[in-house]
């Protein structure tokens, strides 16, 4: 029994060793950078769309996550977004931009399975679970304001 | 126009909700769905309890650019169906108001999915 308790310390000692040494704090770092460049460039567009096309402030939010879906697709496409995710971590996952990314990655991957089988449901991977708890959760907000403070 | 300051609460606040994300990537080793579940289903709750919207108020894009803004628009919709419409309005209200984003993710996601083909690992 002390032998096993041993080598499973030993074990666990070896796992930690080989495991890549990361940094929380410079992670975090980073993360703040990209995610805090993504939003005020998210916030540019979104002073744009009221300066030029003069939209409320509910659609120049909803033209500046259009946009910013739509760049994320493409530098996800051409391979860019994941180099920028290497280096921001949660920086480019938590920005709208990473939900685009996350839609298309394993969609694109799994092409050669078709447009249906392969495309068409991968991209639901991660999208998928976020729409199901997201709009779940929404409903359930909307019924307690129809109960309660209506 | 927005001014600096503006622009500085926009980066202080987008970029603490990802540092929120990177904390919990790095001690949980919690995976990119699991975050993106968690922060859509946060920012709906957060926006029921009314905590939300002074942050939108506050940091504009730097609120509504990070997922949890997605569960504000989903959360603020499904409030805003259920007083104007009812019982109806609140199972509508939040995938309405989230539409437009949610249509577009789908469309560019699988235009981009066709077109490009992803590059040989190396």
């Amino acid at each position: 029994m002390e032998h096993q308790e041993r080598k499973k310390k030993e074990y666990q000692d070896k796992v930690k060793k080989k495991m890549p040494k990361s940094n929380t704090f410079m992670e975090c770092v980073r993360a703040f950078l990209v995610g805090g460049l993504i939003c005020c460039f998210g916030h540019f567009i979104s002073d744009l769309g009221r300066l030029w096309l003069r939209l409320d402030i509910e659609d120049s939010a909803l033209f500046t996550s259009i946009v910013l879906v739509f760049l994320a697709a493409l530098l996800t496409g051409i391979g860019v977004y994941d180099k920028i995710g290497k280096f921001a971590g949660a920086g480019s996952i938590v920005p709208i931009t990473g939900f685009s990314n996350s839609i298309v990655s394993p969609a694109m991957e799994f092409k050669r399975e078709g447009y249906v089988q392969g495309v068409g449901v991968k991209l639901f991977t991660i999208a998928g679970p976020v729409l199901v708890y997201g709009i779940s959760t929404s409903i359930v907000v909307g019924i307690i304001t129809f109960l309660f403070f209506r | 126009m927005s001014s600096i300051t503006d622009y500085i609460w926009v980066f202080i606040i987008g970029g603490a909700i990802c540092v929120v994300g990177q904390i919990l990537i790095s001690l949980t080793r919690m995976t990119t769905a699991r975050i993106l579940v968690l922060f859509v289903t946060a920012g709906v709750i957060l926006t029921g309890l009314g905590l939300y919207e002074p942050l939108v108020k506050l940091a504009g894009a730097g609120a509504t650019v990070p997922l949890t803004g997605f569960g504000f628009v989903l959360g603020k919709g499904a409030i805003e169906g259920a007083l104007e419409d009812g019982l109806l309005g609140a199972f509508t209200g939040g995938i309405k108001a989230a539409a437009g984003g949610i249509a577009a993710a789908i469309f560019f996601g699988y235009l981009a999915a066709v077109i490009f083909t992803p590059k040989t690992k190396k």
